[in-house]
């Protein structure tokens, strides 16, 4: 129950955090809210031999919105919780996830970019992340670069953040005021991994017709998934009953857990329908739609 | 490595190995047994502690390396000058503790939940709560005792939306 030996390194720059990341390669990893890394480390399941520490590293603190919003590396989850805009309707899907993710103290200390690099397959802020199409800023030897979230999630665990390499922050587009979401989750208890979850965030026209959709599910298979096939169903139709289950089968169809404690496949299959269902529900609510 | 913590406003200067947990640098190296090891793997949350005033951590998920140079507050720091902290004389009014293994974490996560919301309701120190784990299950009491620390026992029970 205590990790293996570690070098450990508390760099003061993000450039001096990269260098380090660069020395050591695949030997190295980044520690920031540890909330994840550090069970993994006492189960001995994550062994590396050096730790680079961020939590110095101010200028990865920012969590602002201009064109985007940005998240650094070192923003807790609790931050955003607490972030003075979250109360909007546009962010109301990263308002729910703010509240849903681990439980209130692990917030305190967890990071959200922190989650998306852990990329565990029941993860909260990958499923976000891909419902609200976010990005992840990468720091590697060729430069900067932008990842879509689609591309960065790679496999269980795996992401595109290559040995040496550093995720600097996450971006999230700025939904227009009429865009509204919803985070569903079911676990046994707080803090435990989910059964099953689903965020999903829609955009209207002025017609009340569907302009943009994201529908992703959490749980439900190596990482976090986009349900597609929901999304082009929901976009250009006007919201109703029959609409919202077509996007639920579809996201059942596409659902494909492992069976464990929490449940078997069929009924997390089910779930993740009803999941999607309701999300769908209370976005719409939330833009004084009633479906 | 050379670590030196701010515990309780007393500097800890300690020589230790970088996989040393603060739980076990606060019992072990400190000599400070108020923190509580439950589980080990951050799920119940005995062994919460407050760094720099304004966040509950969970000792057992985070190296003494990284309080290096921070404050720490530990169940031993919560009383002054013999006189308990409005939160410890809740739970000892309310009864909020039977066996009292989980209640340094549940004081300091109380601590740090009152700094940011010092009106909670009592939803707001239920969900604040969460992360805690009472195995006696005394929760009822633990609620009254954060409510009176709060000076909101015996107001009607509001939800925020």
């Amino acid at each position: 129950m205590i990790p293996a030996s570690f070098d450990y390194l508390r760099p003061h720059t993000t450039d001096e955090a990269f260098a380090q990341l660069q020395q050591y390669g695949s030997e190295a990893r980044v520690l920031a809210g540890g909330q994840s890394l550090i069970p993994a480390m006492r189960f001995r399941l994550a062994r590396p031999a050096v730790l680079v520490d961020i939590n110095s590293l101010t200028e990865l603190g920012h969590l602002r919105i201009n064109e985007v919003l940005t998240v650094g590396a070192i923003v807790r989850d609790s931050e955003i919780e607490r972030a003075p805009w979250i109360g909007e309707r546009r962010w109301s899907l990263i308002h729910d996830v703010s509240r849903l993710v681990a439980d209130p103290v692990v917030r305190q200390m967890g990071t959200v970019v922190g989650s998306l690099c852990h990329n565990d397959p029941s993860g909260d802020w990958t499923a976000v992340a891909l419902a609200s199409r976010a990005h992840v800023v990468i720091r590697g030897k060729a430069g900067i670069r932008r990842v879509p979230i689609d591309d960065f999630l790679v496999d269980s665990f795996a992401t595109a953040v290559g040995d040496g390499e550093m995720a600097l922050g996450a971006e999230f587009p700025v939904p227009d005021d009429r865009t509204a979401g919803s985070y569903q989750k079911v676990e046994r208890k707080v803090g435990d991994f989910a059964t099953a979850a689903a965020a999903v965030q829609v955009s209207l026209n002025t017609d009340g017709t569907i302009r943009a959709a994201g529908v992703a599910l959490s749980a439900a298979g190596p990482c976090a998934v986009r349900v597609s096939e929901a999304e082009q169903l929901l976009v250009g139709q006007k919201p109703s009953a029959e609409l919202i289950r077509a996007a639920s089968n579809t996201a059942s169809q596409r659902s494909a857990p492992q069976a464990d404690l929490r449940g078997t496949v069929d009924y997390k299959k089910n779930l993740a329908g009803v999941l999607v269902a309701r999300g769908l529900r209370q976005a719409l609510t939330r833009l004084g739609v009633h479906a | 490595m050379k670590v030196q913590v701010n515990v309780n406003g007393v500097a800890y200067a300690r020589d230790v190995e970088p996989r040393t947990l603060l739980a076990y640098f606060l019992r072990e190296d400190c000599g400070l047994t108020g923190t509580h090891v439950g589980c080990d793997t951050s799920s119940c949350g005995c062994c919460v502690v407050v760094m720099d005033g304004t966040r509950a951590v969970k000792s057992c998920t985070m190296f003494a390396a990284q309080a290096d140079g921070h404050e720490i507050l530990t169940v031993e720091g919560l009383a002054e000058g013999g006189k308990l902290h409005a939160l410890q004389q809740g739970f000892w009014d309310q009864h909020g503790l039977q066996c009292g293994y989980c209640t340094p974490g549940m004081l300091l996560t109380s601590y740090v939940l009152l700094k940011h919301q010092p009106n909670p309701s009592e939803a707001d120190i239920r969900e604040g709560l969460a992360g805690n784990l009472c195995r006696c299950t005394g929760y009822q009491n633990i609620v009254k005792a954060v409510q009176q620390a709060a000076g909101t026992l015996g107001q009607p029970a509001v939800t925020n939306a």
